[in-house]
This record gives structure tokens, C-alpha cells and sequence, in this order.
């Protein structure tokens, strides 16, 4: 509950409509996509300014009341899930499009804007934002700075770190920074743009970002390449890399994943196959991107794949992909529970880390399916499982620590799209160390001296007990 | 507080609501939503309200809250349920295949059959009333006590026969002058306006119903015979919309369907589930399925997206009846839209080749040789006909086979039009708020007709020409009118 100065102020500030602490908006903003975990607010706005922002940052500071900036909800780290109560700030309605600039080719963003509007919006100019979250259909440009959201493009294109170029964030004492500009080179002080990038709202609220925009690539040709072997593929995706070819997207399955997909969608894929990729390069030139795809399809074929199937038109591109696609959803139609993670490995060693999973999962009994962007060696081994048993749930915890341990030891990382949040904060010092912990405590400390920016995320540390809904 | 008994009262009403909330609500089902979010894109109310409690992954949220005991089946909890408009467009888009539709059932029928009144207690509770979204209920505008309102219309849904009387009362209305002296003279105007333009745009009633139309109620097909179809033929449909049923009659048994109107047949209960009378719609529900059996039909045909869904989910509807689940499960299967049967008949592949013109680009949208001008139109889906019974291909599919058709796709044609059975009169604000948004793109396709494949639709959407003033302009029609129309133009 807040205290009655705190909601007299917000109320006077935002009305009714805007400030709200009935227990519909409560419970409507205690959870994101993470599975088994929710947790109260005690209030929740709607700012529509950046000055609105500034005051209830402000007072939130004052009064040592938590802040946790929420898009769509759709990460799978916990990110937006108030853990320590306070007040959700949901910034829905700062979501235009403030500007495009085709001189420079940046657009000027509100975070609340959605990420697939802002996609249709750019790719109308013939221009391309390449970051494409799975998520994107639901998730907010704010939510993918915020958590450095990934994508199947980002072998070739990156992510989103490398398309935000400017930033306007608010500080829990109501100042306002601004980092970069319309600007590729800028190295006046700490990158600081970069630094709030994948800080999961922990250091300030951004409130206006700048986007680096490309020209729209015109060619897009795809192709689906079964593997007996699954060294055979993971060979194959090195070599493709290593004859200076980058796709724009190399997509992993592992059987376990291929069994399910087929078993529940019956779009004829091979299940005695140990893994299969999906490769899709894009480009301006007609005759280049053929070129490449021969290439790749020349050293698929030389590696021992079973089978090699081009699109032929837009159609069937549809339909391969979709193969990859519906990955993520059968498996969530199979258990009522789906634990999705992100473990990252270096691309030269997908092949060790699939099979390290499937020995992990084994040893746990536990049912774990693994598919990723295997260009990047960005891995989603994802289990089916119920969160009503719990002794279950306990071996899946356990198998996932030995899946984030064994990625470390392989030179990977516990996450390589999907952010901290609660979910991996317990492994982050597995990662980055103590000193690295002690680092960012440091760098967090002077952005939020208070600690109230989305408390309980990325640091591992016993918190104040709250109302938390373990089902 | 000076008494606590309202305040106790209050609390043991909502306590015996929430569980039997917990009871009836299925808890795997709920489980099933993994809260990824994907369905919000597609949901109307999220759309126009831009708050999370007005999505279907909020409701679901909220439904969970009520089941776990976390939170109570408040006014605002039946308001948001309200709210949704049941078109069901989160189901194909989910990633788990969350029954959304079966847990609006549950939760509106604990509703139906518990109704809470908290008006008298409010004040006491000491709780802030919040609306669903800016503008979209208050304390004055709460929907009215459902139990009541289907005691009264009941009668009329149970016989045909009393549904045909009253169309007859509305048929004198309209025909002899009273609705014109009506609306000269404002003699409506008492009423609430949304009521005031239905009344406006509701079509000619025709008392006879299709079986008298017809002369029939057992019709030959032409031609080669590929099958027997039943006819469900509605009831709002088969008085408010007589000539289409008669159309639907005519096209099948051009297809080569028989075509057997079962007179014993009703009201396939669509109107009752959806506000959670699942009694009554049971009751409606073995009434036709005895009746189609009698008939011994291979298939039947539904001409309403809105009540072919009612039927094709009868299997669901008595799925804990033993004694009628198999023969529910077999009328389920039996259930096919009117595109779809047409489309199974090789009648209508010849049409393009009658068709008087050539099918090229350059010619479309020019005056034709008979002096026609081309119509351009567009489709507005029928939400249960495309998320419940997975046909939304089917009108599309036919329309093409006409020859020199200038079709144009609307754009969101997949969204709720915002009728949805009754909730047009019952949340105005918000089906209005939606259908003023669905006409801006209407309007973008430059059509001059407007298809559609259910009746709640079509009304809607004459509503929609009626607001934005384009009665000259703008014509709603029927598939299966607009297909016999061209259809008999080409033939000739």
C-alpha cells in the first residue's frame, strides 16, 4: 500500500484514469511471460510525458517506493514482474513514432511504441530495422532496449545494441540524460548508451530512444537442411561462416525438437534426423545471394546432409520457416508449463553444448527440447514440464544450473538474449565474477543511490518478503 | 460503517461466487496460459482500451486470481468479463492452444447463474470503482440482470412458431406506416440511441419463414445429386432474413444437395451461452440434434457463422451428458457452412467461363458491354465462422469464383466488428468505439458493398453505413445474396 501523500500526489498528478490501485490492475500487472513467477504492485501509471516521468520518479526516490518500468510483459526473465511491490510504471501511452529521418536514416522512437508497428512503419519507406524479438508481435521498443532483445537476425544484422544510437532516460532524482544522437561515432565519455541498453530498467527509465535505420535488403531466398549427424550440422555452420558467408538467419532444431514440431504439425519433417537447420540469406543482388545459398547448400551437402530443400517462391519459404517458428509453441501445447532460457555458447561449439543438454536432461529426467539461432550460438533448450509438481520442478532448476555451468565452461554465457532479471540472477556472478558483480553494484549505485529502480533484478540478494503467487 | 450487515452479506455472496468460481472454472485450462502476450494483438477490447485487464491474457489473469482466492469476484471482475466481446480471435493465435472460449463459458454461466449485486453495498466496501477502460462503464450503465431478460425472451426463442407471430407484429410495423409515422414524429426517441438506430436499419420482416417461402420443407437437388443437406435455418435469421435462407435453399440444390428443413428444429441457443444460460442452451441444444437426426441428413448447413459455431460446439456443449454425447459428437461433424457445401459441388466451376468477359487486369473496374458498372467489394469476417469453425476461407473462396470480381481485402477483416450476438446493445460505447475504426478501413477499400456471413455482423455493419452517413454509397449484403444475385445474372 502506498502511503496516502505518495497517492494523493499521483492522483492529483495523473487522475483517476491514470493512477490505479484496484486489485484488477494489481493483479494485471504482477506477471510477465516468465513462468512461475508473479508478485504484487501496489499501484500502477500511466505516464503520457516525460515530465509526468520526472515527477513520479521523483517522488518514488523521496519515498523509497520501487519503480519498475513495464512495455509488454513479454520477457522471460522476470524483468517486469514487481518482486518488492511499488509502482508499475507502464509506458503504453508513450508510444509514437516521433520521427524518421531518411538523411540520416534514424527514426526517433517513444518506448512504448510496438516493435512489429515500428517494423511496418520503417519497411514502408524501403527501409529495415533488423532486431526481431520473437516477441515482437506484443513487445514495446522500451521492453527490447531495456532487455537487449535478440532475434533470428542477429548473426548477420546484430541486435538491438548495435541499432540504439541515442537515448533520453530519466534518473530516479528526476534528471533527464541524454546519450548519443543521430551520430555512428561518438566517443565523448562512457558509452552510456550502451551501458543503459540491456540494463532491464534497474538504472533509469528511458523515455525517448534513436534508432539506426539500413536500406530494406530486396532478396530473400531460404532453405531447410536435415542432419544424420548433429556434428555434421554444427560443422556445417561453422564452414558456412568460415567461407565469409553470413546468413541472415541459421536456425537449429535438435530431434527431440523435430519429433514434437512433426509429431503435432505434420508438415513432413524427417524425425530419424539428429538435428536440422534452416538457413535464410538475404541481399540487394539477385545473383549474389543465389551464389551464397549454393555455396552453403555445396558445403551442407559435403558435411553428409540428408536431405536439402530450397524454397522455390515466397510460399514455401512460409512454410519451411514455419517449421522453426512453430517450435516454441508446440512445445507449449504438449505441458502446461514451458521454461524457455537462452544459454549462449561460442558457434563453434553448439554441436557439444546440444549434446551436453540432452546428457543434463537425462541425468535430471526431465523432458528438454533445444532449438536456437545456431549461427550465433544462442541455444533456447526449453522444458516441458508442469509447475504444479514440484519435486519435478526441483530437478528442472537443478538441470538448468548444470546447463548455465556447462555453457561457462565452454566459453558461453547463462544468457544471450533474454536479460537477468530473477530469473538468472543467482548464476550472474558464475559469469561475470565478483569483481564484475562489485562493478555494476558500483555503477548501479551511482545511477540509483536509493535502489529503487526495479529492485531485486540482475543482483542476487535476500529480499523483503512480499506476496509472492508461487502457481 | 454503521452496520455490518450489509458489509457481511456482501462478503458471503462473493465468497459462495468465488467458489464456485474455483469449481467451475477449469484449472488445467488456466495453467495452459503461459502469459506470452500473443493474443493481444488480436483482441479488439485490448486494442481500442490499451489496458492489460482488458486483454485475454488479463481476463485469463484475472480468472486465476478468482480461482487461487487471491482476488474477489468483484463488480469490476463481471464488468471486464462483460467487456469481452467472446469473438474468440485469441484462440488461433495462441502458442498453447488455450481454450479462451470454454473459460468464458464457465466464468459467464458461475455469472448467469449467481448474479451478485453489489450497488447496494458499495459505498459500505470502502473500494474505488474503476471502469474497464476511459468511458467504458460507470456505476449508471451496468447491464441488466440477464436471468430476468431471458425469462422474457425465452418463449419466443423456444417455438418458431411464436418467433414467426412476432416478426408478424414487427412486419405490420414497418409495413403500414407506423415506423414512418414513428420516426417523424420521434416517437422513439425515449429510447437509447443505439436502440434507435437498430430499429432504423433492421431489414423488412418476413413472417412466413424459409418453409413457407419455399412451399417445402423437403426440396429435390438439380442436376446430379452429391448429397442431403439439412437446413438449419436460424431464427432471427429466418424471419429478419427470409430471402437469404431462401437463397441458401436454392444454391444447394443447384450444388446438388436435397435439401430437408427439419420443422422441428429451433433457436440453436448461441444468444443463452454466450451470457452463461448454458441450461437453456442445453435444452436447444438435444431439441436439434433430435431433429436432424430424424431427418437423416449427411451434413447440415449453416448460413449463420454465429449459430454454426453454437452447433459445431454441441459435442462440447453436452460433452458430461452420457446419454447425448455421441449423438452430439456425430451432429458436431455434421455441421458445415454454406460456402464450404457450395464449394464441394463442380456446379460453380464452369462460372468464370459463362461469365460474359474477359478476366484480365485492364478490364476490371471499366464499364462492362451490359452497361453494369463493376461493384467493388470487400469482406468483413464473421468471427466464430473464421476462430470457431476454422471456415473463414470458405466465403472468400467463393466469392472468387465469380467472374469479374473487384475484390478488395479489408484490412483487420479478421477483427470483431464489435456485434458479437447482443453486445452491440449491451456495451454501445465500446462496440461503437470499435466499429467507427473498422469503417475507417471500409472506407479505405473504396468497396460499395460490404459482405459479410452472419446476421449479427450484417447489422453491425449496416450500422456502421448508417453512422457514417453512406446509406447512398454503401450496401451490406449476405455472401449467399450476393452469390445468388451474380450467380442468376450469369446464368441468364
Amino acid at each position: 500500500m502506498l502511503d496516502s501523500e505518495v497517492r494523493q500526489s499521483l492522483l492529483q498528478w495523473l487522475g483517476q484514469e491514470r493512477f490505479r490501485e484496484d486489485q484488477e490492475t494489481l493483479v494485471t500487472h504482477s506477471y510477465d511471460a516468465t513462468p512461475m513467477l508473479q508478485s504484487l504492485p501496489d499501484a500502477v501509471v500511466y505516464p503520457e510525458t516525460t515530465a509526468e516521468v520526472q515527477s513520479i520518479l521523483r517522488l518514488a526516490n523521496e519515498h523509497h517506493i520501487p519503480i519498475v518500468p513495464r512495455g509488454a510483459a513479454s520477457n522471460l526473465c522476470g524483468g517486469t514482474v514487481p518482486v518488492q511491490g511499488g509502482i508499475v510504471v507502464a509506458i503504453s501511452r508513450m508510444n509514437k513514432l516521433l520521427e524518421l529521418d531518411t538523411d540520416n536514416l534514424t527514426a526517433t522512437v517513444q518506448p512504448g511504441l510496438n516493435t512489429r508497428k515500428f517494423h511496418q512503419e520503417v519497411e514502408r519507406r524501403g527501409l529495415f530495422y533488423p532486431p526481431d524479438p520473437s516477441s515482437m508481435v506484443i513487445s514495446t521498443l522500451g521492453g527490447n532496449i531495456m532487455e537487449g532483445a535478440g532475434g533470428l537476425r542477429g548473426l548477420k544484422y546484430g541486435t538491438t545494441k548495435d541499432y540504439v544510437i541515442g537515448l533520453e532516460a530519466v534518473l530516479p532524482s528526476g534528471e533527464i540524460i541524454r546519450t548519443g544522437g543521430k551520430l555512428y561515432k561518438d566517443v565523448a565519455g562512457y558509452d552510456l548508451t550502451k551501458l543503459l541498453v540491456g540494463s532491464e530498467g534497474t538504472l533509469a527509465l528511458i523515455t525517448e530512444a534513436t534508432l539506426k535505420l539500413l536500406p530494406a535488403p530486396g532478396v530473400r531466398q531460404t532453405m531447410l537442411v536435415a542432419f544424420a549427424d548433429i556434428y555434421g550440422a554444427a560443422r556445417s555452420v561453422s564452414r558456412i561462416v568460415g567461407a565469409r558467408i553470413i546468413p541472415a538467419t541459421l536456425e537449429i532444431m535438435d530431434q527431440a525438437t523435430i519429433c514434437v514440431v512433426e509429431d503435432y504439425n505434420h508438415i513432413g519433417l524427417p524425425t530419424d534426423v539428429q538435428a536440422i537447420l534452416l538457413i535464410e540469406q538475404d541481399g540487394q543482388e539477385p545473383e549474389q545471394v543465389k551464389r551464397e545459398m549454393t555455396d552453403i547448400k555445396n558445403i551442407c551437402a559435403s558435411e553428409g546432409a540428408t536431405e536439402i530443400r530450397m524454397a522455390q517462391d515466397e510460399a514455401e519459404a512460409e512454410q519451411l520457416m514455419m517449421a522453426r517458428r512453430s517450435a516454441l509453441s508446440t512445445l507449449a501445447r504438449i505441458s502446461p508449463t514451458t521454461i524457455l532460457e537462452d544459454a549462449t555458447v561460442p558457434r563453434s561449439a553448439i554441436a557439444d553444448m546440444i549434446l551436453a543438454i540432452n546428457r543434463i536432461a537425462e541425468k535430471y529426467r526431465v523432458n528438454i527440447c533445444t532449438f536456437g539461432h545456431a549461427g550465433d550460438g544462442n541455444l533456447h533448450p526449453t522444458c516441458t514440464t508442469d509447475a504444479r509438481n514440484e519435486e519435478e520442478i526441483h530437478r528442472v532448476e537443478e538441470a538448468f544450473a548444470e546447463i548455465f555451468e556447462e555453457a561457462i565452461s565452454m566459453g558461453g554465457t547463462i544468457t544471450g538474449e533474454h536479460g537477468v532479471g530473477t530469473v538468472k540472477a543467482p548464476y550472474l556472478e558464475w559469469k561475470v565474477g565478483t569483481a564484475g558483480i562489485s562493478v555494476m553494484k558500483g555503477i548501479k549505485q551511482v545511477f540509483d543511490p536509493n535502489g529503487i529502480m526495479n529492485p531485486g533484478k540482475i543482483f542476487a540478494k535476500p529480499s523483503r518478503k512480499r506476496l509472492v503467487i508461487s502457481k | 460503517m454503521s452496520s455490518p450487515n450489509p458489509k457481511k452479506e456482501r462478503d458471503s455472496s462473493l465468497l459462495m461466487l468465488q467458489q464456485e468460481l474455483t469449481k467451475q472454472l477449469d484449472y488445467n485450462e488456466l495453467m495452459n496460459c503461459m502469459r506470452c502476450g500473443f493474443c493481444q494483438p488480436s483482441c479488439p477490447t485490448y486494442q481500442e482500451t490499451g489496458i492489460e485487464a482488458a486483454s485475454p491474457r488479463g481476463r485469463i489473469a484475472l480468472m486465476k486470481a478468482v480461482a487461487d482466492g487471491v482476488m474477489e469476484p468483484n463488480e469490476s471482475f463481471r464488468q471486464q468479463i462483460n467487456l469481452c466481446l467472446g469473438c474468440r480471435a485469441c484462440e488461433p493465435v495462441c502458442p498453447s492452444d488455450v481454450k479462451y472460449g470454454q473459460l468464458l463459458e464457465q466464468t459467464k454461466s458461475v455469472l448467469f447463474e449467481q448474479p451478485f449485486h453489489s450497488a447496494k453495498t458499495k459505498k459500505m466496501s470502502g473500494q474505488r470503482e474503476t471502469a474497464p477502460g476511459p468511458g467504458y462503464s460507470s456505476k449508471s450503465d451496468r447491464p441488466p440482470n440477464m436471468k430476468r431478460l431471458h425469462k422474457l425472451v425465452k418463449p419466443a426463442f423456444k417455438s418458431h412458431h411464436r418467433m414467426l407471430s412476432l416478426s408478424a407484429l414487427l412486419e405490420k410495423y414497418q409495413r403500414s406506416g407506423l415506423q414512418r409515422y414513428a420516426a417523424k414524429k420521434k416517437l422513439l426517441r425515449f429510447l437509447p440511441e443505439h436502440f434507435q438506430t437498430l430499429e432504423r436499419i433492421l431489414p423488412q420482416a418476413d413472417s412466413q419463414g424459409v418453409v413457407k417461402r419455399v412451399k417445402a420443407s423437403l426440396l429435390p437437388a438439380k442436376g446430379e445429386r452429391i448429397g442431403t443437406v439439412g437446413m438449419f435455418r436460424g431464427c432471427i435469421m429466418d424471419v429478419l432474413f427470409t430471402e437469404t435462407n431462401v437463397n441458401t435453399v436454392n444454391l444447394l440444390r443447384e450444388s446438388g444437395y436435397d435439401v430437408v428443413i427439419p420443422e422441428a428444429q429451433g433457436c440453436c441457443g448461441a444468444l443463452f451461452s454466450h451470457s452463461g444460460d448454458l441450461k437453456t442452451a442445453r435444452q436447444f441444444a438435444r431439441r436439434n440434434i433430435q431433429a436432424f437426426a430424424e431427418a437423416k441428413v449427411d451434413y447440415i448447413a449453416s448460413n449463420a457463422g454465429g449459430c454454426g459455431a453454437m452447433l459445431i460446439e454441441y459435442d462440447h456443449l453436452l460433452k458430461d451428458d452420457a446419454l447425448w454425447k455421441p449423438q452430439a459428437e456425430h451432429f458436431s461433424q455434421q455441421i458445415k457452412d454454406i460456402s464450404e457445401l457450395l464449394l464441394r459441388s463442380e456446379r460453380w466451376n464452369s462460372l468464370k467461363s459463362v461469365g460474359a468477359g474477359p478476366d484480365d487486369q485492364e478490364f476490371i473496374s471499366q464499364e462492362r458491354p451490359d452497361h453494369t458498372p463493376q461493384d467493388t467489394v470487400t469482406y468483413q469476417d464473421s468471427c466464430h465462422l473464421r476462430n470457431v469453425m476454422k471456415a473463414g476461407r470458405g466465403p472468400r473462396q467463393l466469392l472468387h469464383l465469380l467472374p469479374d470480381l473487384n475484390y478488395v481485402e479489408l484490412e483487420g477483416a479478421e477483427g470483431c466488428c464489435g456485434s458479437a450476438g447482443i453486445y452491440n446493445l449491451m456495451q454501445p460505447k465500446m462496440a461503437n468505439d470499435i466499429l467507427d475504426h473498422k469503417m475507417d478501413k471500409v472506407n479505405e477499400t473504396g468497396a460499395s458493398i460490404i459482405l459479410t456471413s452472419n446476421p449479427g455482423c450484417l447489422l453491425q455493419m449496416k450500422i456502421g453505413v448508417e453512422r457514417e452517413q453512406a446509406q447512398d454509397r454503401l450496401r451490406v449484403m449476405h455472401v449467399v445474396d450476393y452469390f445468388a444475385e451474380k450467380v442468376e445474372k450469369v446464368m441468364k
